[in-house]
């Protein structure tokens, strides 16, 4: 283990996060908000960290392998979390560490989970502002990722920085979009910077005030949910309901397409397997869900508009992994009919593209995962079959099929994990499917749960908070850099 | 730079890490999908898995916005092919490797030209060339020529009791009638640019410019002369060795190579000039290279396709008092290994490929105010020597040396202008139409004014 180039690359982390910090800082300072000093000593304690530990630890070789990637990236994401976490207990707008570290986890990882009531985060909104506002930028900021924020702006870039890169970047396979690992991460944060800032002008023009424009449009980008009002998205007009199902949408696809696209590469950008199929799905599950609507009385939808709105947002946020709920307040996700609940369930587990800001299995791995179940079945009826697995229009070799299935494997371990875990929580009205949703839905980066839940996770105690904070990093990171990274063997000098 | 490596062998891998080295964008090609996933975990460059060949992979890896293709395949029919569709679809320049000696004779440059590549890779003959090169001034470890073979960059080791040992750079011009410069000293793992106060150790290994006509002599009045040697024994036949005895038994030396497959020896049989003498046998057995004159040649060179068997061969030829040993180490880990314990004259021809691909990829850069001639990299890649062509809007010229103030890692080691080579002192200038050689260690240079503070 090269321990100096992982506690280096730490100190750099921790001097970014100081940077980001000072966002809120000002925020706060314009506002004359009193958050603004608990704000002020979380930029000056990561700014001390990191400094210590990128001079006091100077690298003696640069040589890095996936190990130590996988290392760096699991670290990186802990210290954002539990340092990010600082100011929500420093103002005692979140007493207790756990909550904040949860609240954090959520942010950073994009899940969108809250232990906040739908009361307090009212009433924050009147008298925390900056507060809220880092909460959410944590989402955009986790969205793209730390390390790749890193990787674009540092400079003098080592070879081996494929290793860390692809610890972090979501999905089955990693593809550089051009030959320097830097290059591509500029383009994918100029990407990302400028679908962000379309999205801000298009609410700010749909009649969102300025500053829940910037806060869902972060929501919106990194795919994660952390909303400023009790009802979530649910009190806006409808345009700004529609503008954000669209761009949810938008950030659940793979990044490499729109550079292809801004290539003039329509054609192989639209040959994209993946994309179609992620379009289909949710072509057929917001219909089902209409009509799901159209036939069961609920209050709050009155017309046809109505009905299409609410399943083709509530069907964007789900399989985008966003959260948000186009659900006006005195209703939850609750009310909605079984066949509605059990679709979105599923989508839940699917997630975006890969190469995309959302969480789950991601698009590309249901989908090999599918055809090496297919491959199976047709070894039984024909014993002899030499047929290739096919994909995105090249042989898929059984490397990669067997690596998904192992990937699939542990995830249901760590999900049956987690909900066992969830059920020695005694806390009031939980039930199998408050729990069984809560800890799919935070592996999977979404937020809401069904249940008591779906107003909330402050019914949990703290183990549980704990659990789960855990579960959505581990959920972000695709299970091997948390995991590597808490195994003793990673760690003893052999 | 854009620029595409189709074939990621040894040549290939020896390429991408000296070009990834000088920050350009590569796209590397190869059909093997576990050298692929190798090749994208250890450099930073955009890694496919395809034929080279193949339009489809051509097209994927943007070949028409390429400056640069390099084709260094297993075979030389591919590289000439794929630098021939590459040059069609849009590659501004294209580079093939073509061993095979049926190629490399006459009909090389109609082949070049009719496919419109722009520069034809032969690693053996390269390494051939630059051993005779060593083999003509044996008491240095390492020979560079640069401004077409006017001025030489030897690389020498002190060894205890010599002129060089404890005397400073200052003391030495004194004592030595021929012009000089001392442009790096390599101790231990450091490299130095010295100054005239710089004393010379014990083990150090120095990089001297001299005039290539003065080398010989400069050499004597430093004591560091050895007996030109005139017989030479080649361990293994390879197409280096071939190209070596050529250019060898060319020169009047006498060649020996010693082959163990019988095919092959019967092929350079056919080959081989009449001056050289071909020995079927085992190389590594003691035995025969007693027989064959091991104790009283001037020169062995390893040039089997075996590293470790190279290395080996060669401390044994060193215990047996052959005043001149080389070995073709490739690996670069074992080149380190095996000159850590004493082996001083290692060559290796895909560094030497690199190198010559390099120097052609900042050649390229002609926008700048000069133009990169030549590059050879010293002191195992901690420094490196350039050889640049002044344009007329070089900030260096009309200046004397004393005047400019150069990086304290850069030091200028020769100047040519027309048919003058100098050998500068503080006094000279640096004019309009020169070619001048600078060494620097750790930086990589582009451009001369970048050895100004």
């Amino acid at each position: 283990m090269n321990y100096r180039v992982i506690f280096n690359t730490i100190g750099k982390i921790a001097i970014i996060l100081a940077i980001l910090l000072v966002i809120p800082t000002v925020l706060a300072a314009c506002l004359a908000e009193s958050s603004w000093w608990a704000l002020l000593t979380t930029v000056g304690i990561s700014l001390v960290i990191g400094l210590v530990l990128t001079f006091a630890v100077r690298p003696k070789t640069k040589a890095i392998f996936s190990k130590e990637g996988l290392v760096i990236v699991a670290l990186s994401w802990l210290y954002v979390s539990a340092i990010g976490a600082l100011p929500f207990v420093i103002s005692r707008v979140i007493p207790n560490y756990i909550d904040a570290f949860f609240e954090m986890c959520s942010g950073f990882s994009t899940t969108g989970a809250t232990i906040l009531s739908g009361d307090r985060i009212d009433e924050l909104y009147g008298t925390h502002k900056a507060l809220l506002f880092w909460r959410s930028f944590t989402h955009w900021i986790g969205g793209m990722g730390v390390i790749v924020f890193l990787m674009a702006f540092e400079s003098g870039s080592s070879n081996r920085g494929m290793h860390v890169l692809r610890a972090e970047m979501p999905g089955p396979t990693v593809d550089k979009i051009v030959p320097r690992a830097r290059s591509t991460a500029q383009i994918l944060y100029l990407l990302y910077i400028g679908f962000t800032a379309v999205e801000i002008v298009a609410l700010r023009i749909a009649g969102m005030p300025t500053y829940d424009s910037f806060v869902h449009a972060f929501g919106t980008a990194g795919t994660g949910g952390f909303g400023v009002r009790a009802d979530s998205i649910a009190s806006y007009n409808a345009a700004c309901q529609w503008i954000i199902a669209v761009f949810m949408i938008l950030f659940g696809i793979n990044f490499n397409l729109y550079y292809l696209w801004i290539l003039r590469k329509f054609k192989s950008a639209f040959k994209s397997q993946e994309l179609w199929i992620f379009v289909g799905i949710i072509i057929v599950s917001s219909t089902v869900i209409s009509v799901d609507l159209a036939l069961s009385n609920l209050t709050f939808v009155s017309n046809a508009h109505d009905v299409v709105r609410h399943s083709v947002f509530q069907v964007a946020s789900f399989i985008s992994t966003t959260g948000y709920s186009s659900i006006p307040a005195g209703a939850d996700i609750n009310a909605f009919p079984l066949l509605s609940k059990g679709i979105l369930f599923l989508l839940m587990f699917i997630g975006g593209c890969a190469g995309s800001t959302g969480g789950g299995l991601k698009v590309s791995r249901v989908a090999l995962l599918c055809l090496a179940v297919r491959k199976e079945l047709r070894r039984v009826v024909h014993p002899r079959n030499a047929n290739a697995v096919k994909f995105e229009g090249k042989t898929v070799s059984d490397e990669t099929l067997n690596g998904v299935a192992r990937y699939f494997g542990l995830y249901m371990l760590i999900l049956a994990a987690t909900f066992l875990l969830l059920c020695i929580d005694k806390g009031e009205n939980l039930t199998v499917e408050s729990n069984l949703t809560a800890a799919v839905s935070c592996i999977n980066n979404i937020g809401p749960a069904y249940g008591v839940v779906a107003s909330g996770y402050y019914m949990y105690n703290w183990f549980s908070k704990l659990i789960l904070s855990f579960a959505m990093l581990i959920g972000r990171l695709e299970i091997y850099p948390i995991i590597l990274t808490f195994a003793p063997s990673t760690w003893i000098r052999r | 730079m854009r620029i595409i490596v189709a074939g990621c062998g040894k040549v290939g891998k020896a390429i991408i890490d000296s070009m990834t080295k000088d920050q350009h964008d590569i796209t590397a090609i190869d059909n093997d999908p576990a050298v692929i996933e190798e090749i994208s975990n250890m450099y930073d460059v955009m890694a496919v898995c395809g034929s080279a060949t193949s339009r489809e992979m051509l097209l994927s890896a943007r070949v028409s916005k390429a400056d640069l293709f390099i084709a260094v395949t297993e075979s030389d029919e591919v590289n000439m092919l794929s630098c021939f569709l590459a040059g069609r679809m849009g590659a501004k320049h294209t580079v093939a490797r073509i061993r095979e000696t049926d190629y490399n004779e006459d009909g090389l440059d109609f082949i070049i030209n009719e496919l419109g590549i722009s520069m034809a890779l032969n690693p053996e003959r390269t390494t051939a060339e630059t051993l005779f090169d060593w083999l003509k001034l044996p008491s240095a470890v390492s020979v560079d020529n640069f401004a077409g073979k006017k001025i030489q960059l030897l690389e020498l080791i002190v060894r205890r009791g010599s002129t060089l040992c404890d005397s400073s750079v200052m003391d030495l011009r004194k004592k030595c009638p021929i012009e000089f410069v001392v442009c790096a000293v390599q101790r231990g793992e450091a490299v130095h640019v010295p100054m005239g106060t710089f004393v010379l150790k014990e083990g150090d290994k120095v990089a001297f410019m001299v005039k290539r006509a003065e080398a010989h002599k400069f050499l004597k009045s430093i004591g560091a002369v050895q007996k030109q040697g005139r017989d030479v024994i080649i361990l293994g036949g390879s197409t280096t060795a071939y190209y070596l005895a050529k250019l060898l038994a060319g020169n009047g030396f006498f060649v020996k190579i010693i082959e163990r497959n019988e095919e092959r020896c019967a092929d350079l049989a056919e080959i081989l000039p009449s001056g050289a003498t071909l020995i079927h046998g085992d190389g590594m057995n003691h035995d025969l290279l007693m027989e064959e004159g091991i104790k009283s040649t001037d020169a062995f060179v390893a040039l089997t396709g075996t590293d470790e068997e190279n290395i080996l061969i060669c401390f044994y030829a060193g215990s047996q008092e052959v005043p001149k040993v080389i070995a073709k180490v490739n690996q670069g880990e074992l080149a380190d290994l095996a000159e850590k314990l004493g082996l001083d004259s290692i060559v290796s021809p895909r560094k030497l490929v690199a190198d010559s691909l390099q120097r052609y990829a900042r050649a390229l850069n002609n926008t700048l105010s000069s133009k990169v001639e030549t590059i050879y990299s010293l002191m195992d890649e901690h420094a490196e020597a350039l050889e640049f062509k002044v344009l007329s809007d070089c900030k260096l010229i009309d200046k004397s040396l004393k005047e400019l103030r150069l990086k304290s890692n850069v030091i200028v080691g020769g100047i040519i202008r027309g048919k003058e080579t100098i050998i500068p002192s503080g006094d000279d200038k640096i004019l309009e139409g020169d070619s001048v050689i600078v060494v620097s260690t750790d930086a990589k240079l582009y451009d001369l004014s970048e050895v100004l503070r």
